[in-house]
């Protein structure tokens, strides 16, 4: 068991508070593992703290109780010996940078040769199918383009473990559901280990094997959904009556948590309610 | 964002040139109307030369006293851009000097800035006369100190915005490398700041000029622009006035362009990114 689990999360709590004053609860005890190679997908409507968890995953904010374990090791150790890579909703790259060197930034900092870089820059670029654009600069791709450098960059040093916080949440529907073909594509040729935070159902169900259903203040999980739909998943699989089954379990326990969910798998009125508070 | 990568753009072929001059061209197009209209209207008027000279008479100063003993326009205009060309990059030293201090101390950010905007209130100019007594009336450094003063604070500013308003997901994303401040620094807060330090250096250069020609005014060594400006107003000899501010315009324009020719070739990514905002 300790060698197989990557995430181990236990009664993780987070408070944001005024000073001494305590104003939300964001994260309320929450036990989760995450075995190795494993594609879970966090959901649940804004200010359920899906982003807050996957930040105390990273060491990128502290959890007020509880413990983060990543491969064994406390979260701040995990982050000093880089063992994950992250991809944030915005794509995040340098502007003075050109593709190429947006994806080397990681192993600049972690002191890798030039040759090194050079080669892995290329590979990883080949991978997401980017070769061709490697002395682009940022503002000369498309949204979508923008995000698989990002990816890039964030498996550019073969982490164990990627974090990935609503990485397709900004684009529009068709390039979302390429990227979703994409990032599987990754995974299986990777066996790395995703933990995914959505908005989305579809994208949920599609892309994980264990979906983690999260409700709203204070956040919870409220069920953890296995998926057992098979692989490889393709266009087909969207059309699958298991699919669909999958799809409306996930939403009826949204539902049941509190979310209104719309159409698009977006708690609207929690989210009016919860902005800012949370992110 | 569209959809498709846009081409890059080729820099150069006549292509280009042929676009940047047609882009050009309306504005000279003005600026040579203005001159001919300016000639026509002054002479057509029987406007008195002191009162305002027409262009033709302008440039015959500019002839007439280019290198002559009593206005030497082109030795003044040359000891003048010395001073603002040594004001420039005093000021600019001291402010990109100051500006990592302050963006890396919280402490003496807000100890510092507090002080900066308190003394960039204060008309600086006023100081003129004290300057010229502290560093020596007739020595070039008491004019590269008024306009390094004027340079100062704009340079200042603006590059402690640009160290400081960085991206906060990157520096985020720089944490999770667990990449130390000095490679934060390298690697995301100075490119970050150089379109800010551009931005300061081009208003700065104008400032510089201002600074070394007002601190001249104030008395000094005589073969200065502001000296010739001064002392040929007073002999009523207006044509060589107009003609030292001709000389003072374009030397300050020259600057300006030195510094956005500068600014392409340091941070191309960024005059292209502008252009793609347009």
């Amino acid at each position: 068991m300790p060698d197989a689990t990557v995430v181990q999360l236990s009664g993780v709590d987070k408070i944001f508070g005024r000073g001494d004053v305590p104003v939300t609860t964001a994260l309320d005890s929450i036990n989760l593992a995450i075995g190795r190679g494993e594609f879970v997908s966090l959901i649940g409507p804004s200010g359920c703290g899906k982003s807050t968890l996957l930040r105390i995953i990273g060491d990128l904010t502290d959890p007020t109780g509880g413990s983060a374990v990543i491969n064994g090791k406390p979260a701040a150790q995990a982050r000093r010996d880089r063992d994950y890579g992250i991809v944030f909703q915005a794509p995040v790259l340098m502007d003075w940078r050109t593709v190429e060197d947006n994806v080397k930034l990681p192993l600049e900092v972690m002191g890798w040769d030039a040759a090194r870089r050079s080669a892995r820059a290329a590979e990883m670029l080949e991978l997401m199918e980017l070769g061709e654009f490697l002395n682009h600069h940022p503002y000369q791709l498309s949204g979508g383009m923008q995000q698989r450098v990002a990816i890039a960059r964030a498996l550019a040093f073969e982490p164990a473990l990627l974090l990935m916080d609503e990485p397709f949440g900004a684009l529009d529907e068709m390039t979302r559901e390429r990227m979703n073909s994409e990032v599987l594509r990754i995974w299986e040729q990777t066996g790395i280990t995703v933990v995914f935070v959505t908005h989305s159902i579809p994208e949920a169900v599609f892309l994980s094997s264990r979906v983690v259903v999260m409700s709203a203040r204070p956040g919870r999980i409220t069920k953890i959904i296995d998926i057992d739909l098979p692989r490889p998943r393709s266009e087909l699989t969207r059309e699958s009556p298991r699919y669909f089954e999958l799809v409306t379990e996930v939403r009826e326990e949204l539902r049941r948590g509190g979310a209104l969910v719309d159409d698009a798998g977006t708690g609207s009125a929690a989210r009016t309610m919860a902005e800012g508070a949370v992110g | 964002m569209s959809a498709a990568p846009i081409p890059v753009r080729s820099a150069g072929g006549f292509g280009a040139t042929f676009t940047r001059l047609a882009y050009y061209l309306p504005a000279v197009a003005v600026a040579a109307g203005t001159l001919v209209l300016w000639e026509v209207v002054v002479g057509a008027l029987s406007i008195k030369a002191f009162i305002f000279p027409q262009p033709s008479a302008i440039f015959a100063a500019l002839q007439e006293h280019w290198a002559s003993p009593q206005f030497p326009l082109f030795a003044s205009a040359q000891a003048t851009l010395f001073e603002a060309a040594g004001g420039l990059v005093l000021g600019t030293g001291a402010g990109v000097a100051v500006a990592f201090v302050t963006s890396r101390w919280a402490t003496t950010r807000g100890l510092l800035l507090p002080i900066a905007v308190a003394a960039n209130a204060v008309p600086i100019i006023a100081f003129a006369p004290l300057f010229n007594n502290w560093f020596g009336v007739l020595a070039p450094l008491s004019k590269m100190m008024m306009a390094a003063v004027l340079v100062f604070f704009p340079v200042m500013a603006n590059v402690t915005r640009g160290l400081t308003q960085v991206d906060p997901a990157a520096l985020e994303l720089m944490r999770s490398y667990a990449a130390g401040e000095g490679t934060i620094l390298r690697k995301v807060r100075i490119p970050n700041a150089l379109p800010y330090f551009f931005t300061a250096l081009k208003l700065a250069t104008t400032l510089s000029l201002i600074g070394a020609i007002v601190g001249e005014y104030f008395g000094g060594a005589s073969v200065v622009l502001g000296r010739v400006i001064v002392q040929s107003a007073s002999a009523l000899r207006f044509d060589v006035t107009w003609a030292a501010i001709l000389l003072a315009a374009t030397t300050g324009i020259a600057f300006y362009l030195l510094t956005a020719a500068l600014e392409r070739v340091v941070i191309p990514w960024h005059a292209s990114l502008r252009a793609t905002e347009d």
